[in-house]
């Protein structure tokens, strides 16, 4: 049982697919803004990553290698079809300000490279639970992007007021930057810094050591 | 003609579609340590979009859109709902043709970009631009100049990305920083950069 929980677990921290393996950092960043946006993308991603990496696993075995981009690409594409027709059915605002973010989940290279990597070598079982791990460490970034950017950038939370802003009669003064692109680089970038701090055996190794100063008592 | 000047412009610098949208962030971090390399995947994603964004426009409007088969005879279809199965059908489809014609009749060139062809099929910049386009309701005119400006404007960050970067190898960086943590803080700072351009309207 310790490695269907492994597959679960792995992604969330020690393997996670923003912070380690490089992958679905294209649309996932512009919808962190605020909360109830980022959730719905979560919600999205976490369905789409899941379902695909069943549906390809039950048809591994029938796919020819020549054609299986195409064919990943097509019940990717067609997963992301119903997630938009329901977003535009159920929440029409929120479908509206994500706009384009939800049909750039066919290319969240997220969902791809799991297919490709995971769900092209194993059963249907593992390969849920595969998708919803990575999906949620997606997810986990992704939260936590929106958790720093929408409180300090607009003083609101999923739309409540939390810190009240100087504008209606408050103390806090909003900063705009976090609600302007280069801020999502630079908190996606000092988290991967924590969870290294934390997961250490993750650092990468440097190209070129700096030599260590031998003649410092010529310096002095 | 000034009108479309001022697409391009704004496709370039201050809509940039890496760096304001984060659309091909994964081909942009994974493909950009040497400038050689970034700089042909430039010209390869230039290529691919000025190709596919006008052709998804024709899809777009003559088969897709709410009242597009008119001339076929079904005024009241409404298709638009296959757009996103057309549109990655039609990219990866353009991209596996110009890979075969670039392989027969421009063997350098073919060369040159063989390795990233491939790649530019999950590349999101590339749908992303499609997206937008149907999303703005550009005409074909309009939508040959923004894929055009798209595609600059992403080849020139991932550029200047990989120039970053090269000089970035020698010099010292924190532990849990080094490699992609600091990779990430450049492209902020390049981001940031481009900001200054906003606001310019021509």
């Amino acid at each position: 049982m310790s490695t269907t929980k492994e597959v679960l677990v792995d992604p969330i921290f020690n393997n996670n697919p923003i912070a380690l393996q490089v992958l679905g950092i294209c649309s996932a960043l512009a919808v962190t803004i605020n909360m109830s946006t980022t959730l719905v993308m979560c919600a999205a991603v976490i369905f789409v990553t899941t379902m695909s990496n069943v549906a390809v696993s039950v048809v591994r075995n029938r796919i020819p290698t020549s054609i299986r981009i195409i064919v990943q690409m097509t019940i990717i594409a067609s997963l992301v079809i119903v997630v938009d027709q329901v977003l535009q059915a159920v929440a029409y605002d929120i479908s509206k300000s994500l706009s384009v973010f939800v049909g750039l989940i066919i290319t969240n290279c997220i969902v791809m490279g799991r297919a490709e990597a995971f769900a092209m070598q194993n059963g249907p079982y593992l390969s849920a639970l595969d998708g919803l791990g990575n999906a949620l460490g997606y997810s986990v970034i992704l939260i936590g992007v929106a958790l720093i950017r929408e409180p300090f950038g607009a003083g609101t939370l999923l739309g409540f007021e939390i810190l009240p802003k100087v504008t209606e009669g408050g103390w806090y003064v909003p900063n705009g930057m976090l609600l302007l692109s280069p801020s999502a680089f630079f908190i996606i970038g000092l988290f991967i810094w924590a969870i290294r701090a934390w997961k250490t055996e993750q650092v990468e190794e440097a190209e070129y050591e700096i030599a260590p100063n031998l003649q410092y008592k010529e310096a002095m | 003609m000034e009108a479309l000047i001022g697409l391009f412009v704004r496709a370039v610098f201050i809509e940039n579609m890496a760096l304001a949208f984060f659309l091909g962030m994964c081909t942009f971090i994974a493909i950009s340590k040497k400038i050689s390399t970034a700089f042909g995947l430039g010209v390869a994603v230039i290529v691919v979009l000025a190709i596919t964004v006008p052709v998804n426009n024709l899809i777009y409007n003559y088969l897709l859109a709410d009242g597009a088969l008119a001339w076929a005879g079904f005024p009241d279809v409404d298709l638009s709902f296959l757009g996103f199965l057309s549109y990655i059908g039609v990219i990866a489809a353009m991209v596996q043709i110009l890979e075969m014609f670039l392989d027969r009749f421009v063997p350098v060139l073919y060369n040159a970009l063989g390795v990233f062809l491939p790649l530019i099929t999950v590349n999101c910049a590339i749908l992303g631009a499609s997206l937008w386009m149907v999303e703005r309701d550009y005409n074909f005119v309009e939508s040959t100049v923004f894929g055009l400006g798209c595609g600059v404007g992403w080849a020139l960050a991932i550029t200047a990305l990989a120039g970053v970067r090269e000089k970035l190898k020698y010099s010292d960086v924190p532990e849990g920083l080094r490699g992609l943590g600091i990779t990430f803080i450049s492209v902020g700072l390049i981001s940031l950069c481009f900001m200054s351009f906003g606001g310019i309207d021509i």
